[in-house]
């Protein structure tokens, strides 16, 4: 999991650079958002010469699936106090999410646990987090020597597909995709480019939704997997 | 770019902090999310992902062209990460196979 992290982390660094980013950039997004499929998102957007509003409105997009994980977590953490459980939620991700919620519990297990289950957490999301400010900084660095000739912009979206295909694991989840996908490449050939990403997450939760009412089966895991 | 990256960073980060913290912090004790918020959630990442990568390969200048080498290089990938699941290998892949097919078709 760690490792499959450091091609993201190294994207998140170099794709700000060879778009003519200063280097703060890759930096920033790395250590305020910490999000790896909405920062590359929302670099993308800007490379692309949308404004701040585009890129904030689909980094925003990507990362709302946080308040599923953080209503799957709470109750795990909510005998902890504040102060626990603030640092917890700024290193949320999926990955940290995954390692935590794998563990089955009972009612009487989460109080008596809470305080090692948060140790257990915060390592696994420290490390996490680690690996990606780092990765990040290998990926600015590698950003200086890159030909700027060379497609790595091209290397965003084919990351987006690595994250993709786990999350098609139910046949909602496929007419979501296909729904989302149709729905931007429509809005983009009519020259809603700038809403294009909003336009087709849109569509395809619309349709995700009424495949889901039409043949209620198993929902599947609800963590994306792939990175934070 | 510099100016709507700096805006993006200190507009979506403290949201996204805020979207985190919603039931860890804020909610903790009402932890009942409704079935209907629980299924719209679900259904967000096949459908933004989808939406961020059907565009990239089919119109890589903003309209529908489908005889140019990210299509290709894209199928290209999707075999491999259907059949691998590796980020490092789908990438590497994707990227040669979009080096290749430009330069072949020079």
């Amino acid at each position: 999991m760690l490792i499959g992290m450091v091609p993201f982390g190294i994207l998140a660094g170099t794709t700000p650079i060879s778009a003519g980013m200063a280097r703060w950039v890759p930096f920033g997004f790395s250590s305020i958002m910490f999000a790896g499929a909405a920062q590359l998102a929302a670099i993308d957007a800007l490379a692309s010469g949308h404004g701040a509003a585009v890129a904030i409105a689909t980094a925003l997009a990507i990362n709302l699936r946080m308040v599923l994980y953080s209503a799957s977590l709470a109750p795990l953490m909510a005998p902890l106090p504040l102060r626990r459980r603030l640092p917890a939620a700024y290193l949320l991700t999926d990955e940290a999410y995954a390692v935590t919620i794998v563990r089955p519990t009972t009612t009487d297990d989460v109080v008596e646990n809470a305080e090692r289950r948060w140790s257990y957490y915060m390592g696994a999301a420290f490390l996490l987090w680690s690996v990606w400010q780092l990765s990040t900084a290998a990926g600015v660095v590698l950003g200086q020597v890159v030909d700027k000739g060379t497609p790595i912009d091209f290397a965003i979206p084919l990351i987006f597909l690595v994250l993709l295909i786990p999350n098609l694991h139910t046949q909602p989840s496929w007419v979501a995709a296909a729904a989302g996908g149709l729905g931007a490449v429509l809005a983009n050939q009519w020259g809603w480019s700038r809403l294009a990403i909003l336009v087709g997450g849109a569509v395809g939760i619309v349709a995700g939704c009424i495949a889901e009412v039409l043949r209620p089966s198993d929902p599947g895991p609800d963590v994306m997997d792939g990175l934070p | 770019m510099n100016r709507a990256a700096f805006i993006t960073i200190v507009v979506s980060g403290p949201i996204t902090l805020a979207l985190r913290s919603s039931f860890l912090v804020f909610a903790h004790r009402m932890v009942d999310m409704p079935q209907w918020a629980q299924r719209v959630l679900r259904q967000i990442p096949p459908a933004v992902l989808a939406a961020l990568v059907l565009p990239a390969f089919v119109q890589p200048e903003g309209h529908l062209d489908l005889w140019q080498p990210r299509l290709a290089a894209g199928v290209v990938a999707a075999v491999v990460a259907f059949w691998k699941r590796s980020p490092a290998l789908t990438l590497i892949s994707g990227l040669v196979a979009v080096l290749a097919i430009d330069w072949l078709t020079r």
